[in-house]
């Protein structure tokens, strides 16, 4: 079981105008063009839309391959949204049915709907895989965290969170390691993890979760006695090593989002 | 004699909490570490090292005695702080310790705690990394580490505080020979070179042999205190505590025993007891 290839919002590395953008700059573009994405409602904000990613991958030079092999876990929601809306937009004013069959009826504007919709999600998904593929996981949790800050008022444990994240992300690897031994000395104790009913594998995994369970709990006791070791206190009075800053590009890049939004949100009214 | 960095004073300490719990983890240890020494705390499983490392910058607090760190009572909790600063500590398991998934980025974790700025904790994570030999790793993910790289990183996290003295607790006990080597010799030199006090708890002879003070412990008491060719030359006692003498102190004295010479049983190194033992057949020829 080739347990290491799990990847959660994989990164690569790379020195490219996308890649060196503040993380704060790139989440607020992705949200900026999401909202862009919920108010195209035409062909032509359709077309814009598109074309910005494109341009943004581009630029990225992540292969566009990569993206879309991405969206391989998502195309049967995709499909099913895309289906539903085929099926059950009524039709536009004077709209004869395309195709009739029984309880079916499938009208042009079904058809614009179902298309619609399924480019939406297509690229939602591209833009925030995107921004996981030029973002490293630390520096979205710098930028979430920074972001965030202003909640701290409202009493929301904004460093807290964005620790957990960061600790989390650190002990993957750690404990993707530990479950590949704990699977090797289970086997070689006889257990059977790749066969049987669905009900049976289950099964199967206590003897793998539980060790795995008791070694975590253990390892966070000595990670939390190793962290008051040096000092940790919580955010209060906390700096930082790397400290995020707005260059112009990134007021360019953000100020761009903003434009596109409006631009879509006007496309919008004029209904293309 | 200088103020000792470190000051137990009659430390009790039972996991069961109250004083008279039973049973005493730590039954009246008194000890004086002076600063910028290398001591080396040995004791067999259960001997109470552990228990003793981890009241050295007050995780656990005395049942009953006292401990001072730096003239500071570990008991004061205003000082908590003052107290991890001076004395830093690292464990058994390096990845246990390691915070981030970058080296740099760990080894910066206790000076962000200790709100140093930006400028300034760059400087400490490069002298840190410097300091361990791994300058050239600041980049890397951890995880990606072999066990002595991951240790000596975890080495690095504790003193980018700038203690005054470091405590390490079996660093050695999950690395392989090569891991134990490098660091040992990154312990020694920051010992020697950086003039940092150095407590390193271990069960391994030869490498409290490499330290300047060797302090035995048994069931929560020190039973021998001193340099550590006077203490692996009392094999008789250490034995009886579960510990055996280094292996060339321990041929020496088979050696006396079975052929009735007088070897001495201070040689702690393979060069030195082969030297005694020529010396031996050198005086025989003579005679």
């Amino acid at each position: 079981m080739a347990i290491k290839d799990i990847t959660l919002g994989q990164y690569f590395p790379g020195n490219t105008a996308i890649h060196r953008l503040d993380p704060r700059t790139k989440l607020l573009f992705t949200v900026l063009y999401m909202i862009a994405l919920f108010l195209a409602n035409g062909v032509v904000s359709y077309a814009v839309l598109v074309a910005v990613l494109a341009l943004c991958v581009a630029i990225s030079k992540i292969s566009p391959s990569v993206l879309l092999r991405s969206m391989r876990a998502v195309l049967i929601i995709i499909l099913i949204t895309g289906i539903l809306n085929l099926f059950y937009t009524p039709a536009g004013p004077g709209e004869t049915p395309l195709v009739a069959f029984w309880i079916f009826r499938i009208y042009p504007a079904g058809v614009r709907a179902a298309a619609f919709m399924i480019l939406r999600i297509a690229l939602l998904i591209s833009c925030t895989f995107l921004l996981t593929y030029t973002t490293s996981p630390i520096l979205i949790t710098d930028a979430l965290e920074s972001l965030l800050g202003p909640l701290k008022k409202i009493k929301v444990p904004v460093h807290e969170l964005a620790m957990m994240m960061s600790i989390a992300l650190r002990f993957i690897p750690t404990l993707v390691e530990e479950t590949d031994k704990i699977m090797s000395a289970q086997k070689a104790r006889g257990a059977n993890f790749d066969t049987g009913n669905l009900l049976q594998r289950a099964k199967a995994l206590v003897p793998l979760l539980v060790p795995l369970f008791i070694s975590a709990f253990r390892r966070a006791d000595e990670l939390a006695v190793a962290m008051e070791c040096r000092c940790y206190h919580g955010g209060e009075g906390r700096t930082k090593l790397r400290q995020l800053r707005f260059a112009r590009s990134d007021y360019l890049v953000l100020l761009l989002g903003l434009v596109l939004c409006v631009g879509i949100f006007l496309l919008g009214r004029m209904g293309v | 004699m200088e103020t000792p960095i470190i000051k137990t004073e009659e430390l009790r300490f039972s996991y069961t909490g109250a004083e008279g719990g039973t049973p005493l983890v730590l039954d009246g240890v008194d000890l004086e570490i002076a600063p910028g020494s290398f001591v080396a705390v040995l004791g067999h499983n259960g001997s109470g090292k552990s228990t003793l490392a981890k009241h050295l910058n007050a995780i656990l607090l005395p049942a009953g005695g006292k401990v001072y760190v730096a003239g500071m009572d570990t008991a004061e909790e205003e000082k908590l702080l003052d107290i991890r600063r001076t004395v830093g500590m690292v464990f058994q398991n390096p990845d246990n310790q390691i915070v981030a998934n970058v080296v740099e980025e760990d080894v910066a974790f206790a000076p962000e705690n200790l709100g140093v700025p930006s400028e300034g904790i760059r400087k400490r994570v490069d002298e840190a990394l410097k300091a361990v030999g791994m300058s050239e790793y600041a980049t890397h993910a951890p995880h990606l580490l072999s066990g002595g790289q991951k240790q000596r990183v975890a080495i690095a996290g504790v003193i980018a505080m700038r203690p005054k003295c470091i405590v390490m607790d079996e660093p050695t006990a999950m690395l392989d020979p090569v891991g134990r080597q490098e660091v040992m010799e990154t312990v020694k030199s920051l010992n020697r070179w950086y003039g940092m006090t150095v407590v390193l708890i271990t069960h391994h002879m030869d490498e409290a042999a490499q330290a300047g003070r060797v302090v035995v412990m048994s069931q929560g008491k020190i039973i021998l205190d001193g340099p550590p060719k006077a203490v692996f030359s009392r094999v008789d006692e250490l034995e009886a505590v579960g510990l055996a003498a280094p292996d060339t102190v321990e041929l020496c004295r088979q050696l006396n025993r079975e052929g009735g010479l007088s070897l001495p049983l201070d040689c702690l190194d393979v060069e030195t007891c082969a030297q005694a033992l020529y010396s031996l057949l050198a005086q025989r020829q003579r005679a």
